[in-house]
């Protein structure tokens, strides 16, 4: 009995955590491209292997990518993006940490699309900047959950540095889009 | 009872707000496989191969270029006055087997040549430590007959008395972001040889490095030991060659000094006449220029952006 009662207790103090857990959503396939754009050459690289996590009830996302795994079109681009702008040895990823707000009176557990903003600090490059940017949250039918935002980051806000002999080639601006499809955790 | 009672409350009291504050170890570590990159900026040290390959689908045109021996003095204006040129093509048929051939003005020669990488050093993922790549070639002289210089009087002049091969094992390692080390145990086996005290087969060794200096500069050095006791090599020195890469964008420029004439495996272990103590040295450089003709990741791309769709 004694024992009994020590594991029911035990078992009643754990629950919280457990329900907690249940309302969570999270994507190992996330998807993130970038984009940049000039006169002379068109580069662009997509990573399928974003991970995040996504907690309706506080709002709360993070983002990780690794760097090496944005794939470019030509092999050279891709080492040279590793090697000489991102450093993916010193900094294998970028990551995201940060909180979706909806719209005043919008509840993000409704399904269909929402319009949010997105909070937070973008870490790539070792560098880490708060920003600010606009997104889209999907909840579907199915209990799945869509996360999705175009944005530009600058290269130099970040400290990558890029040589005058290839500054015609990479834009100023990257527009960069994020596509993430959640499923509960 | 009190005591476990109250550990178990401050357990999962802590549980959940450790959770909370790391979201992105619930997913636990990744554990795609990554092989490491960029060991070197080419697929050639300077004269030797490297560990690197070229990418899949890549086609890479190589420029080799020896002026002449510097101590040529004004009158051969520092060695600038002469020329020895190999035109390369090599091409990436998946990632760890790419193929080239050559022409060079030196002996008239067309080489050709298979490099298979057999083990891959793994960055993350898998835990090899090294890389270890086989690297076979062979070479035809195209000279007129009473030009080779191997063949003697009344040799008779066979296709196969033109021939060379080298065979040779590349085992290295990128120890850090600047620096890379390999070691190639090799064979040269010529199908004739000038005089019948000459091996046709000579055993050779060599080392290679490079240590990033920039992001886009690097210092190479390689050396070739021809072992000894393989017939009479006294007009023979071995091979040594220090130079730099620079990488800009789609072209890697490779500047350097070397005792070597050659720019095939016969070549430059096995014929190296020049001695650095006597200033024997040519100056010379690669040029390396790469084009992607076929792109392997374009299908699933493709596919991706398809079901981008239910966007």
């Amino acid at each position: 009995m004694k024992t009994f009662r020590r594991s029911l207790g035990a078992a009643l103090l754990l629950l919280p955590a457990f329900t907690f857990a249940q309302d969570r959503f999270a994507a190992r396939n996330g998807e993130i491209s970038f984009f940049s754009s000039t006169p002379m050459e068109d580069i662009s690289a997509v990573n399928h292997k974003v991970t995040s996590v996504y907690e309706p009830s506080t709002q709360k996302i993070v983002f990780t990518a690794l760097i090496k795994a944005f794939e470019f079109e030509k092999a050279l681009m891709q080492e040279h993006f590793n090697e000489n702008y991102m450093e993916s040895s010193t900094f294998p990823k970028a990551t995201f940490e940060g909180k979706v707000t909806p719209a005043a009176g919008d509840d993000l557990n409704k399904p269909g699309a929402h319009a949010v903003t997105v909070e937070g600090d973008l870490t790539m490059h070792g560098v880490t900047k708060h920003v600010t940017e606009k997104g889209t949250i999907t909840v579907n039918a199915d209990g799945t959950v869509k996360a999705e935002s175009d944005f530009s980051v600058k290269p130099e806000d970040y400290g990558i540095k890029i040589p005058g002999v290839v500054r015609g080639k990479i834009a100023e601006q990257i527009a960069v889009k994020v596509r993430i499809p959640y499923a509960k955790l | 009872m009190t005591r476990l009672f109250l550990s178990l409350a401050l357990a999962s009291a802590t549980l959940p707000a450790l959770a909370q504050d790391d979201l992105l170890s619930l997913l636990g570590e990744d554990s795609t496989v990554e092989y490491t990159s960029a060991s070197f900026k080419s697929t050639r040290v300077i004269n030797s191969h490297s560990l690197e390959n070229v990418a899949h689908g890549v086609l890479d045109f190589r420029i080799g270029h020896r002026f002449g021996f510097v101590n040529g003095g004004l009158n051969e204006f520092f060695g600038l006055d002469q020329a020895t040129i190999r035109l390369g093509l090599d091409y990436g048929i998946t990632e760890q087997l790419m193929v080239g051939i050559g022409r060079s003005n030196y002996q008239k020669t067309v080489d050709g040549f298979v490099k298979y990488k057999l083990l891959r050093q793994c960055d993350a993922g898998c835990s090899m430590p090294l890389t270890l790549a086989v690297v076979a070639s062979s070479s035809v002289t195209t000279l007129p007959a009473d030009q080779v210089p191997w063949y003697g009087d009344g040799r008779e002049d066979f296709f196969t008395h033109r021939l060379s091969y080298s065979f040779q094992l590349i085992v290295g390692r990128k120890f850090s972001e600047r620096f890379t080390l390999q070691v190639m145990p090799g064979v040269v086996h010529r199908n004739l040889v000038a005089t019948p005290g000459d091996r046709n087969d000579l055993l050779n060794a060599g080392v290679a490095g490079r240590i990033k200096l920039t992001k886009r500069v690097s210092l190479n050095g390689e050396y070739f030991y021809v072992l000894p006791d393989q017939g009479p090599r006294e007009a023979f020195t071995n091979s040594l060659s220090m130079g730099f890469d620079i990488e800009t964008g789609g072209h890697v420029f490779q500047l350097h000094f070397t005792n070597s004439t050659g720019m095939f495996e016969r070549g430059f272990i096995t014929e190296t006449v020049g001695k650095w103590d006597k200033g024997d040295i040519h100056f010379g450089f690669n040029i390396s220029r790469v084009f992607t003709l076929y792109d392997p990741k374009a299908k699933a791309r493709e596919r991706m952006e398809q079901q981008g769709g239910r966007w």
